[in-house]
């Protein structure tokens, strides 16, 4: 197939590039064997900063992640086996703040956040970047929860279970691949975010490294190796989690249109 | 399921354990206990002070002059009639439609026909879709790196293969920056639509194709017949994501052309940011961002209409 080679030959060529030296790279062009392999580039990469990079992404990921967790797996219950009709208004809010794109209330953000005090801080970057995650988190957690049947319901009610009770034994343990495919989703997008760390923050103290990726191409936009090997480190962790929770990602993803 | 739930139930109703009953909502449902709306309040707080909060204030500072230090000083419409009046503003809502239309034209057929092979049950598919998948990992910033690298003129791919890409600057012209920026946006977001479509594949009923196959249609009326009109709410929630997504785009433009040449490519997201954080007015800033708004809105509430997503409640709630 062709979209196969159109996909496959640049990750090839990626990787290829990250393992030669600029010189040759320069001279030989990107499509070529290099002469010799090397891994220089990569250490570079982490002797320019990326080190902190990696570890401020890694504390806005863990956060978003957690503050997901904290706040969806309720909401999500509440949507599907509350009787009150507001709660069908609030899924319906969530619903459309799918819609929303973060870069339409980029400039109220940074108004907030700087009169919050929060500017420069990676708070200010976790805070938003959860914010804009609970939408289609939601949407998967409820549909996971709405696969519980309504008899499970009906033996803890007649055991005389309280609402709290149902959530941890019931609902919690029935929605464990909804709730992975949360914990994914979440991560996936505060890793790879973008706008908001490049709006809200500024020294290199909270730079995360979508930023120093950027940083790096408009300062040494030729040394192409340094470069790439810069975009592999930024994806390994997420192969990682992508190789530990596939299908969790997947299945969420299917879920979005198989309805 | 109705064996499990019809044990228990006909023993003889205790009289009313006391605590039990005091926690009880018994509206209905057999004395089912049901969380209230409190369960939904910390999330809800929090997205309407992060998202909902914004979203209105966007619409206030649009109405004055803000250079990001200091106070937003009232300023009327004026912020709106220089819009109305302004070349680039007009030009990136084109650009804009543009390369979403693109977008559509270029992922849809692709990411239709892949994700309804990829759900069926060749060998090798695992692999196949494997490699397939790892755009989506990348993050855009991350593809529009490497993509940039990948077509420097003078080191890139277009060097080598001139015979291709003739001089190899393809991001000097507005043809080819509109080109690089739909190609590459296409690699990025096809295997996600494509997921997508393969999902939707996946839940239509077998017996249709094999009550077509009995009625002797072959392998294109099946798809025409059956496949496409029952992937249809998957086609709409497909093409809307690719909507909002083309209407926002933004780290490619940033880092691919900088919204150039000129404002050859200067669509309307990247021209909120440089209005706003290159040349500090927030005002002006604001208002194109409430016109994105309302454009998404408008998209996304006719898909909510269209898809059934508001009724997937009342097809699942059994209680």
């Amino acid at each position: 197939m062709v979209w196969l080679l159109l996909v496959g030959v640049p990750l090839y060529v990626l990787l290829l590039t990250t393992l030669r030296t600029q010189s040759d790279y320069a001279n030989a062009g990107p499509l070529s064997f290099p002469s010799h392999l090397t891994l220089q580039n990569y250490l570079d990469a982490f002797s320019g900063g990326f080190g902190q990079d990696f570890v401020n992404t890694l504390v806005v990921t863990a956060s978003v992640v957690a503050l997901v967790l904290l706040l969806v797996p309720p909401l999500a219950y509440a949507i599907v086996r509350s009787r009150s009709r507001a709660t069908g208004t609030v899924f319906r809010t969530f619903l459309l703040g799918l819609a929303v794109p973060a870069q339409a209330v980029i400039v109220p953000m940074f108004y907030v956040i700087s009169k919050a005090g929060l500017y420069d801080n990676l708070l200010g970057v976790i805070l938003p970047t959860a914010a804009f995650s609970l939408p289609i988190c939601t949407l998967v957690l409820t549909g996971a929860m709405r696969d519980i049947t309504p008899e499970l319901y009906e033996a803890m009610a007649v055991d005389g279970a309280s609402p709290w009770r149902v959530f941890w034994q019931l609902v919690l343990p029935l929605s464990r691949s909804g709730l992975s495919t949360v914990v994914v989703f979440s991560a996936l997008q505060a890793w790879n975010g973008f706008l908001f760390p490049l709006v809200l923050t500024q020294s290199d103290s909270t730079k995360v490294i979508t930023l120093g990726l950027y940083n790096f191409q408009t300062e040494h936009g030729v040394d192409a190796p340094g470069l790439l090997s810069a975009v592999v480190l930024s994806m390994l962790p997420v192969l990682v989690v992508y190789l530990f929770a596939r299908r969790a990602l997947i299945q969420g993803l299917m879920g979005v249109g198989g309805k | 399921m109705t064996s499990i739930s019809a044990a228990p139930a006909p023993a003889p109703a205790p009289p009313a354990p006391a605590a039990a009953a005091g926690r009880r909502r018994a509206r209905g449902g057999a004395g089912v206990t049901r969380p209230g709306l409190a369960w939904a309040a910390p999330a809800t707080a929090f997205f309407a002070l992060f998202a909902i909060v914004p979203l209105v204030l966007v619409a206030v500072l649009s109405f004055t002059t803000w250079n990001g230090i200091g106070s937003p000083q009232p300023a009327g419409l004026a912020n709106w009639t220089a819009l109305w009046h302004d070349p680039v503003m007009i030009k990136s809502l084109w650009l804009s439609a543009l390369l979403t239309t693109l977008g559509v034209v270029v992922q849809t057929p692709i990411s239709l026909l892949l994700g309804v092979w990829a759900a069926g049950h060749q060998r090798n598919r695992a692999i196949l879709s494997a490699i397939y998948f790892v755009p989506l990992l990348l993050s855009a910033t991350a593809v529009s790196v490497l993509w940039r690298a990948l077509l420097d003129p003078n080191f890139g791919i277009p060097a080598q293969a001139s015979w291709l890409f003739g001089d190899g600057n393809l991001l000097g012209s507005q043809a080819g920056s509109i080109g690089v920026l739909a190609f590459v946006g296409a690699w990025q977001w096809t295997p996600l639509h494509t997921l997508i479509y393969q999902g939707g594949a996946r839940a239509v009923p077998q017996v249709l194709y094999q009550a077509a196959a009995i009625d002797g249609a072959g392998r294109v009326r099946q798809f025409f017949h059956i496949t496409l009109p029952q992937l249809r709410n998957t086609i709409i929630t497909s093409m809307v994501l690719m909507v909002v997504g083309g209407l926002t785009t933004f780290d490619t433009v940033l880092i691919l052309t900088q919204g150039g040449p000129g404002t050859d490519t200067t669509i309307s997201a990247y021209y909120m940011y440089q209005q706003g954080f290159k040349s500090f007015d927030f005002g002006g800033a604001s208002a194109v961002a409430l016109v994105l708004v309302v454009v998404a809105t408008v998209i996304s509430l006719a898909v909510v209409r269209l898809s059934g997503y508001d009724r997937m409640r009342s097809t699942v709630e059994g209680l």
